[in-house]
């Protein structure tokens, strides 16, 4: 029920911010959605730990916090090789393993490495991925090592402790 | 100062869309109506700052979220040539009772 | 105190609007590298530049000009929803551009692969 309730508020929280007016046939009509929303939600199964990790939303909310940095310093490269009078780059293939196991985390983490400019996942089968790189000698296996450590601490750091509760 | 940001992100849109033309392939077409759609959000965002219309901005929410529908939707199509496909599913292989709040 | 508040409240549209005009500037140098760079899979890299930093820099000028909390909130929904279909998106196309057997151009002379059944 947990997972509704969080997927009840998140839903609750959008309406209101998006509508902006206050009135009782607004309110119901917004009930009416949300109701609406949670239904189709449980038809789809979508409520579970992976479609509504809130329980988990500090850990991921400050590994956001540093990948945003990250995202920023990536940036650089990426914008001198566009401006650049000469093309200097070296894109190549590199594979990659992961120690991430839940498909939460692996979604965190191939999306991490898709959102930080320069590399892009490919292809995920198992726990390797395959990424193409903009830069060869940038996209080193060990330079996506504490990506994967911290991908993995935010989505399935302490899981056991939390199945065992 | 928003009036500078919409022109330079027109004449952003207006590259993109050279890239949009020239392909080569399917899947250079399909990037770049992606990067413009995200363009484009931007610049309703602007516009409505420079027009004094912030409420412009729940277009932009709702282009957001076609431009990555429609994104997928044409990959789709081209994979599997029909939207009668199910996209690929792995087969349940755990019970997902597991964690409280699934069987409900 | 007063005074501080007075010089934050006269930065504020400076701030604001050139964070927005360098969020601009990234999204058209990303539209320059989408035309510049040599195949598919490296053009991906330059749009990745105007889905995360472009949009990141504008959004944040744009909420610092924002008259109303509403608009800050509507901005950042439309941040959130751009950090995670974008990503999603790349992924969804470089994943299909490999499966269909789209050779990508390699290493520092980039030399053109031969995609001649693919091309066109």
């Amino acid at each position: 029920m947990g997972y509704f309730a969080g997927l009840i508020f998140v839903l609750a929280a959008l309406w209101l911010g998006l509508s902006g007016i206050y009135k009782p046939l607004l309110l119901i009509l917004a009930g009416i959605s949300i109701l609406i929303s949670v239904v189709l939600a449980s038809r789809l199964e979508t409520v579970d730990r992976e479609g509504s990790p809130y329980g988990r939303s500090i850990p991921i909310l400050s590994y956001w916090a540093w990948l945003m940095i990250e995202i920023f310093k990536a940036n650089w490269p990426v914008i001198k090789a566009c401006v650049s009078a000469n093309l200097n780059i070296n894109p190549a293939f590199v594979r990659v393993k992961t120690r991430c196991e839940s498909d939460l985390a692996k979604t965190i983490f191939a999306n991490s490495i898709t959102l930080t400019p320069g590399t892009v996942t490919v292809e995920v089968e198992g726990g390797k991925l395959l990424i193409h790189a903009l830069f060869e000698e940038d996209a080193t296996p060990d330079s996506f090592d504490e990506m994967d450590l911290r991908s993995y601490r935010a989505a399935d750091g302490k899981r056991e402790e939390e199945l065992a509760a | 100062m928003t009036e500078i940001a919409a022109v330079a992100i027109i004449i952003a849109i207006g590259l993109t869309l050279v890239r949009a033309l020239l392909g080569p392939t399917l899947y250079d077409r399909v990037l770049a109506v992606n990067s413009l759609g995200t363009k484009i959000v931007l610049f309703i965002g602007f516009l409505g700052f420079v027009l004094g219309r912030p409420d412009w901005l729940d277009i932009a929410v709702l282009y957001a979220l076609i431009n990555f529908v429609s994104t997928i939707a044409i990959l789709k199509f081209f994979r599997y040539r029909s939207f009668q496909v199910p996209l690929h599913r792995r087969p349940a292989t755990k019970t997902p009772t597991e964690q409280g709040g699934d069987n409900v | 105190m007063s005074e501080l508040l007075g010089i934050l409240i006269f930065l504020k549209p400076w701030v604001g609007g050139i964070l927005c005009v360098i969020g601009a500037l990234l999204a058209l140098i990303g539209s320059i590298g989408v035309l510049r760079f040599p195949d598919f899979f490296t053009r991906l890299h330059a749009a990745s530049i105007t889905d995360t930093s472009a949009v990141t820099l504008s959004l944040l000028g744009m909420a610092i000009l924002a008259p109303s909390w509403l608009v800050v909130f509507k901005l950042a929904a439309i941040w959130l929803f751009i950090f995670l279909t974008s990503p999603t998106g790349s992924h969804a196309l470089a994943n299909a551009a490999h499966t269909a057997g789209l050779q990508p151009v390699l290493g520092r002379d980039l030399k053109r692969p031969d995609n001649s059944e693919e091309g066109a």
